[in-house]
């Protein structure tokens, strides 16, 4: 970590109060945001979110409308991006077709005045392929190699430059889905081998939790919620996140009691639920309008009601719609009288000793008091 | 095909067939078929008057090509940048400079210069008296009327080149330490190279093959073209056909190759997500 003359730690990156505007669109509103040196962090969202407007603004391509950029403490607004200290990876991987890999790798080198002697450049150029695993590809084309090789050369090309931030756009959007888990488990790696600032654009949540120490959710051009993934996942702020990150049950209520971090509701469809917890920054008030998030994997089934574990935050009886088999889960439609449709999800034991519910057939369900989340209805 | 079809194919292209045909003809007349023969060619380049007016035409040609791509480039790379309507109005300009037949382009470069010489020859005379020659039609006016309708050409050819142009690679060489300068040397103008070498070709064919224009601008200087047409008046010779050949072997080698340089290598792009 790098320390200012104050002695705080000075973040590597920061947006202060950043807001960027493309005529009448505003595609980044508002953002604060501080990124620690090492640190991996994600940017989710769908698309049109802002969120590679955020990255953009790092690496020099948009300049803020209003509030600052700071890398390492210094405010780089105006800065051009061929004087900032940070390295991207494009989407479309965006390696010079006319140049081998070799000197795709190079390119950067090769800008620094004074340029390096040859043989250094030619050392590190090697040093960076053994990194990405692609020593005796130096002469090759660049369209002569595939997808998942292209991705590791742009890598290559960035990270020789020893960045101070590596930014990634979307990197792995264009490979099939077993290379992608492969590039995601490197690229950890990798992170942690070279220990540069990694920051990700992605609109993949399991990309984004996977891999990152923190994510910031992004919609509107505005940040969400940002936090470690558990956190993400555990404590949402809002049905957005909750709904953005894994899957979640919502079920329409009114505040009846709120006490503590708990609060009784009473279902629109009928029934209360006495939820453990409330979403950060809610403040509820008897009659106000809400939704109770459960995870599907909160939620546990049985045949007969005594099977149920006790001390439940509501017992449901309710009638299997549909069964999707996950392999080593199995995820159920179901539908109750008072709660409408909702998911399951439970870990599937073989068939010999458990005999999996079959659409149409009656159950049990229940979730803990711990598992509902009082959220605002929106 | 339909006959009719193979018809229209044989009235465009017979009569260059017979050219071909009979540059290599032994007799002394044009349609007189004597037996094969190169003798013709031989006579040909032998001719001091086919060679000086060959010379003309590769000078005038080879002009031609430089500065219209040169220009034609330059011109390309600015309209780039421009927008709204002076861009919509440089467009239509262009294309009416491809549109024009090559009479009008001739007649209005003429009235053009000898405007220009009324104004300019006094002038000159005023101040140097006779020391310094007057200005007057020959190789340069050729070259600018030529230059004039070859700019439209190369701004075409290099700006839909331009235009397929990835913006990502020019925004990976900035993130990679170049400056403008340098990207622009390391990584556009290597990317537009064959669409600048192709306009160049066709900018030369299209000077080198050119009668309309030079006809009307070129003085007392003759280019191919003029002298094969001031030589048909005095009968059609195998000569005449030779040189003719010898000008449609030139023009199509080198719109071959354009055309070669023109073809998409490399993968398919890929548009990417810009949100």
């Amino acid at each position: 970590m790098r320390n200012g003359q104050n002695g705080a730690t000075v973040p590597t990156v920061a947006f202060r109060n950043v807001t960027k505007r493309f005529g009448e669109v505003v595609a980044a509103n508002g953002l604060e945001l501080e990124i620690r040196s090492g640190e991996f962090l994600s940017f989710l969202g769908p698309s049109g979110c802002g969120k590679t407007t955020a990255l953009r603004m790092i690496a020099g391509f948009e300049q803020p409308s209003e509030g600052d950029v700071l890398i390492d403490g210094t405010r780089v607004n105006e800065l051009p991006a061929y004087r900032r200290p940070v390295n991207m990876v494009f989407q479309s991987y965006a390696l010079f077709p006319h140049l081998n890999v070799a000197r795709n790798v190079a390119y950067g080198l090769l800008q620094r005045s004074p340029r390096p002697p040859r043989t250094e450049i030619d050392r590190r150029v090697a040093a960076m392929l053994d990194l990405v695993q692609l020593r005796g590809f130096e002469n090759r084309r660049i369209w002569e190699m595939s997808g998942g090789q292209q991705q590791r050369v742009a890598l290559a090309r960035a990270l020789i430059n020893e960045p101070k931030v590596l930014l990634l756009d979307e990197p792995l959007a264009a490979l099939d889905r077993k290379l992608r888990r492969d590039m995601q488990i490197e690229l950890q790696n990798l992170q942690r081998r070279v220990g540069i600032t990694f920051i990700l654009v992605t609109h993949d949540q399991e990309e984004a939790l996977s891999m990152s120490d923190r994510v910031c959710i992004m919609r509107d051009g505005g940040i969400v919620q940002q936090g470690t993934p558990a956190d993400l996942y555990d404590r949402p702020v809002n049905r957005y996140v909750a709904d953005f990150v894994g899957k979640s049950n919502f079920f329409a209520g009114t505040v009846l009691t709120a006490r503590g971090g708990g609060a009784v509701i009473e279902l629109d469809g009928g029934g209360t639920v006495t939820a453990g917890r409330t979403g950060e920054g809610l403040s509820l008030l008897p009659g106000d309008a809400v939704s109770v998030a459960v995870r599907p994997e909160q939620i546990v089934l049985a045949r007969r009601e005594d099977a149920l574990p006790a001390g439940g935050a509501a017992t449901i009886s309710a009638r299997v719609q549909n069964r999707i088999f996950l392999g080593e889960h199995i995820e159920y439609l179901l539908r109750s009288e008072t709660l409408g449709e909702f998911l399951t999800l439970a870990p599937r034991r073989s068939e010999l000793t458990e005999r999996p519910f079959e659409a149409g057939e009656a159950v049990f369900a229940a979730f803990s008091t711990e598992a509902a989340l009082v959220l605002g209805s929106e | 095909m339909r006959w009719y079809a193979s018809a229209i194919y044989v009235f465009l292209y017979l009569p260059i067939a017979l050219i071909v045909i009979y540059s290599f003809n032994a007799g002394r007349y044009a349609m007189d078929w004597q037996g094969f023969s190169v003798e013709w060619y031989f006579k040909a380049f032998a001719n001091p008057f086919a060679m000086k007016a060959l010379r003309t035409s590769l000078v005038v040609a080879l002009w031609t090509a430089v500065l219209a791509t040169i220009i034609g480039t330059l011109a390309a790379l600015g309209l780039e940048r421009v927008r709204g309507w002076l861009r919509q109005a440089f467009d239509v300009l262009i294309y009416v400079a491809i549109m024009v037949p090559g009479v009008v382009i001739g007649i209005a470069t003429l009235i053009a210069f000898v405007t220009v010489f009324e104004v300019v020859n006094p002038v000159i005379f005023a101040v140097f008296g006779d020391a310094v020659p007057r200005l007057s039609m020959g190789l340069p006016t050729v070259i600018g009327a030529h230059v004039l309708f070859n700019l439209a050409v190369v701004i075409l050819i290099v700006r839909s080149r331009l235009a397929g142009l990835d913006r990502s690679l020019i925004e990976a060489s900035e993130d990679l330490y170049a400056t403008p300068l340098g990207t622009f040397r390391q990584v556009v103008l290597p990317l537009l190279a064959p669409a600048i070498l192709a306009s160049f070709l066709l900018a030369f064919t299209f000077s080198f093959e050119d009668f309309i224009i030079a006809f009307f601008v070129a003085g007392p200087d003759s280019t191919l073209p003029i002298y094969i047409f001031s030589s048909i008046r005095r009968g059609i010779t195998p000569e005449v056909n030779a040189i003719g050949t010898v000008v449609l072997v030139v023009s199509l080698t080198l719109l071959i190759a354009a055309q070669f340089l023109l073809r998409e290598r490399g993968p398919a792009k890929r548009r990417g997500d810009t949100a």
